[in-house]
């Protein structure tokens, strides 16, 4: 089976201004390669700073890649011309962690959800709100909040508001970007069946980035697991957290909180 | 022994600019020990912040706390003058708040942010402050507080910029720490180390601790005990190895059972519908009889829609709000 996705060696330098006329490189990305095959999810693990987001963001076609190749699909999106990408980018969408600052609070919930409609030039006036609607039953938004303003929703409501809004162009791959994180966990719960269920009746693939490994193990067919802009280890989700090879995986699992731990030793410092 | 914190029957309500009253605590009791860390659960809404600002009286300005008593160390906190009440913040009671970045200021050195703390309760000369300030953060940083002292908040991590906050609120040597959601912003490692910085200060100073936080497995392992808060409420308060092992509230069971379950378990199904509490959070503005998680419950009975459930022992040292447990 072909990869949905395939990101072969990829490589990002930031060049860095340290002072004038000095510039120091900055590589977030160093020769990562990773693959995700239809219909499953890859959770992508590691500490804050470690390159996740910045991966995220190339796949997307947000950031260009220094080095390296990202095939979706088998076509190297590298090739592409701008019209060409247009038609891409729709196909991989993006849900990130505070739903409060991705969207326009004064913008009301239909505002919102039609407004991937405009920006591809897809449908008629009266079909973009006919499609809109359809949305939120999707996602389980009560058609009643259409008109209400994302400001005045709680952060459960956003979330999924932000959801049906990567839903609207009926993209392939919807990346989340530490889209649990900033919940409650009754919310956690509820979002995280929603894209179980949306995942199997809509045949999506996921690309799950975030630092809860209970969750990345609940969710996630495949771990990848990384460290200073490379991936140190990646597999099975149910190998890689029983039986983890690379310090920085065990490093991740030691610092995850169980809830029925004995008492922790406390260190001293 | 005296608790050293003792507040009862806390109302705290705001008053939204259309005139309505939101009441977002009602009649919540609860007393610390001295060297206790009480753990502080809830969902977003359900008073836990209100409860921070309120025992140090910083709440917002449509804020008030309508009847109640807060006495620390032998007196009310409610009565006491703005002076006095100024030199208790930050000098009996440390304060760390949720936001690292937004307790900082950006142009100044985080050095000389730990020693205003000190020059604004102790009367120390320059060398004494200075001094004082470096042992603090080499309290925090033991390895580079030297570098740190000088360094700007932009300049440090979210777990740096969390250690500066530490810092500041031990500065004067209270007895008590009020953390609002420490660790919120950090990433598992950093919080581990935040998590085990407080039980060396729990160790080393014998400070109690209010640490508020929605994530019931940060508690684990670090509070004493855990009190769970719904709704402005109470709904629990117990010895926390209690609470998370068999919770007594329907609401903290049902809560519980939302977290993904132990991953190390080859048997536990993966991409399984997780367990949801139905409903929605109440709205508080509504006057409403009864529970009131009771629309939510899954164990109710017909006297939960008509009464207020009041807090009953279902164990020693452990209090539950639910009629499960009266009579």
């Amino acid at each position: 089976m072909q990869p949905l996705l395939k990101v072969e060696n990829l490589g990002k330098q930031y060049r860095v201004r340290r002072s004038p006329g000095a510039t120091d490189h900055f590589a977030p990305l160093e020769g990562v390669s990773i693959s995700i095959d239809p219909q499953t999810t890859l959770a992508l693990v590691g500490e804050s700073g470690s390159g996740k987001s910045t991966l995220a963001l190339c796949i997307a076609c947000l950031e260009p890649p220094t080095s390296g190749c990202i095939f979706f699909q088998g076509i190297d999106v590298a090739v592409l011309d701008q019209n060409q990408l247009r038609l891409l980018r729709p196909q991989i969408q993006l849900v990130f962690q505070d739903p409060a600052s991705s969207l326009n609070p004064r913008w009301t919930a239909l505002d919102i959800i039609s407004e991937p409609f405009l920006v591809q030039r897809r449908f008629t006036k009266p079909d973009r709100a006919v499609r809109a609607l359809q949305l939120l039953d999707r996602v389980a938004l009560p058609r009643k909040l259409a008109g209400r303003r994302a400001g005045e929703l709680s952060g459960g409501q956003k979330q999924r508001l932000a959801i049906a809004r990567a839903l609207a162009l009926e993209p392939k791959l919807i990346i989340f970007d530490e889209a649990l994180s900033a919940l409650d966990c009754s919310v956690q719960a509820q979002i995280a069946n929603l894209l179980v269920e949306l995942q199997s009746s809509l045949g999506l693939t996921y690309l799950f980035i975030t630092h809860d490994l209970a969750m990345a193990a609940h969710l996630a067919d495949h771990v990848a697991v990384m460290q200073r802009g490379r991936i140190v280890e990646s597999g099975p989700a149910r190998k890689i957290l029983s039986s983890p090879s690379h310090d920085a995986t065990r490093s991740l699992l030691a610092a995850t909180p169980l809830l029925f731990e004995s008492s922790r030793e406390p260190v001293n410092f | 022994m005296a608790p050293f914190l003792q507040v009862k029957n806390l109302h705290v309500s705001y008053s939204a600019r259309t005139g309505e009253v939101c009441p977002a605590l009602a009649g919540v009791n609860f007393s610390l020990n001295p060297g206790e860390i009480l753990g502080v659960l809830g969902e977003s809404g359900s008073g836990k912040s209100t409860l921070a600002s309120a025992l140090v009286r910083l709440l917002p300005a449509n804020g008030k706390i309508e009847k109640g008593s807060v006495h620390f160390e032998g007196r009310n906190l409610l009565e006491a003058s703005a002076h006095d009440l100024r030199k208790i913040r930050g000098g009996r009671i440390g304060l760390i708040f949720q936001e690292p970045t937004s307790s900082l200021h950006p142009t100044l050195q985080v050095g000389r942010q730990v020693s205003d703390v000190l020059a604004a309760h102790k009367s120390l000369d320059r060398l004494a402050l200075q001094q004082k300030t470096s042992h603090l953060l080499a309290s925090v940083f033991p390895a580079d507080a030297e570098r740190i002292s000088r360094s700007y908040p932009h300049e440090l991590s979210g777990g740096q910029r969390q250690r500066v906050l530490i810092a500041q609120a031990t500065a004067c040597s209270p007895s008590l720490i009020i953390a609002d959601e420490p660790t919120a912003s950090l990433d598992p490692t950093t919080q581990q180390e935040i998590v085990q910085l407080f039980c060396a200060l729990r160790q080393n100073l014998g400070l109690a601790m209010i640490l508020i936080t929605h994530n019931p497995a940060l508690l684990a392992g670090l509070a004493d005990r855990i009190l769970v808060l719904y709704a402005g409420r109470v709904a629990e308060i117990g010895p926390a190895s209690r609470v998370l092992a068999s919770p007594q509230h329907p609401y903290t069971a049902a809560l519980l059972r939302c977290l993904p379950s132990h991953f190390a378990d080859d048997e536990a199904p993966r991409k399984s519908q997780l367990n949801v509490i139905p409903g929605d959070a109440p709205d508080l503005s509504l006057e409403e009889a009864g529970c009131r998680f009771e629309p939510r419950c899954t164990e109710r009975m017909e006297v939960c829609s008509l009464n207020e459930p009041t807090a009953v022992a279902s164990s020693e040292l452990h209090e539950v709000s639910c009629f499960k447990f009266a009579g």
